[in-house]
């Protein structure tokens, strides 16, 4: 799309989008929303990106291959902090009895492993819509071409 | 209490079949596959809404037991189980996107019965 | 005829889905099925079991975590199956 206005616009608004995004991830213990919502917002703001700006210009900054490792990453993190738990003699993916930290409760700080799953469980959804869209995005341009 | 006292409670699940409905006709009405794919989701979310609104407590709050937070809440096991149902619902419809985009480029037509055609005369 | 085929059908199951809605328990009354002890261990315990005041994010990164970790297994299944479907799509575009 190369209209100025919504270029501008678009500009202005995702910074806001990404810091909701961040703010509903941080405080999934704490208030509704959590990973999945907030990962959907953040995968939004770069899919808004990528329509208003075009592929290629989105695939210098964000290519295929960062959104390919956040989402390993993201996926493994889960699994790592699943298995600390058989690290500390309990089960797999236990909170308490594995010995987080609990903190006081309604507090940022506090929950043990939840807030530490939610943020890379985020990242990972993020990167999923990123990479879904991308896709299939991708794919019809190439066949508009020939 | 007769049928339509009890139908008039229950209009959040009615609500739900209906949409159900819709979506369910539409997949069986049109032949364009995106089409189906909407109808499909229509009917992913009319199964959403009967499971969320089963849980619903009247008078109840968000299930945010904080310390200064008193009363019903509502049950907050449906809005786990619902999150998975979601998820679902999205993987499985980029999936069939896909599949959509494949079978355009081998075929040229969104058409359902014109790719069936297709696909005899080819044999 | 098609049309008219799937009217019918759709009336039929419209009629039977509101004999089944005319028998299901009230909505929102507090004693109905959903409402049992289960829920109601959640809301009472959950704060001292893992610290978590927002019950849904308890249950689903605590008390079901090996559910969510499913639920992220289909994400990456899903990214995996679509990005196969359109990668064949491509190259045998340029096959032919």
């Amino acid at each position: 799309m190369n209209d100025m206005v919504v270029q501008i616009i678009t500009r202005i608004l995702i910074p806001f989008i990404e810091v909701f995004a961040v703010y509903v991830i941080f405080h999934g213990h704490i208030s509704p929303g959590g990973s999945f919502s907030g990962g959907a917002i953040l995968g939004a703001s770069f899919v808004l990106a990528t329509l208003v700006f075009g592929t290629a210009r989105f695939n210098r900054k964000f290519g295929h291959m960062v959104s390919q490792l956040v989402e390993s990453v993201g996926g493994s993190w889960y699994i790592l902090v699943g298995l600390f738990g058989i690290l500390a003699g309990a089960n797999f993916l236990t909170n308490k009895l594995a010995g987080f930290g609990m903190g006081r409760p309604g507090y940022l700080f506090s929950a043990g492993a939840i807030p530490v799953i939610t943020i890379g469980l985020g990242l990972k959804v993020g990167s999923t819509m990123v990479t879904l869209f991308h896709g299939l995005i991708e794919e019809e341009e190439n066949h508009g071409d020939h | 209490m007769g049928i339509i006292d009890i139908l008039y409670d229950n209009f959040h699940y009615l609500v739900a079949c209906l949409l159900f409905l819709i979506g369910f006709h539409t997949m069986l009405t049109h032949s364009n596959l995106i089409k189906k794919i909407m109808g499909m989701n229509i009917m992913d979310t009319a199964v959403f809404l009967l499971f969320i609104s089963s849980g619903f407590v009247r008078g109840g709050k968000a299930p945010i037991v904080g310390p200064g937070t008193e009363g019903p809440y509502v049950n907050p096991i449906p809005s786990a189980l619902i999150l998975t149902g979601i998820v679902i619902a999205v993987s499985i419809t980029a999936f069939a996107l896909s599949l959509i985009v494949t079978l355009y480029k081998q075929y040229g037509t969104l058409d359902a019965d014109k790719i069936a055609e297709l696909r005899t005369k080819e044999r | 005829m098609r049309g008219r085929l799937a009217l019918l059908l759709v009336l039929f199951i419209g009629y039977a889905l509101i004999l089944t809605v005319a028998e299901m328990p009230l909505f929102g009354e507090p004693g109905n099925p959903a409402d049992n002890m289960v829920s109601h261990r959640y809301l009472e315990s959950s704060v001292q079991d893992t610290g978590a005041v927002n019950v849904v994010a308890a249950i689903i990164l605590d008390y079901r975590a090996y559910d969510t970790l499913g639920e992220a297994t289909v994400l990456f299944t899903a990214i995996s199956a679509t990005t196969a479907a359109i990668v064949a799509a491509k190259s045998r575009g340029q096959k032919t």
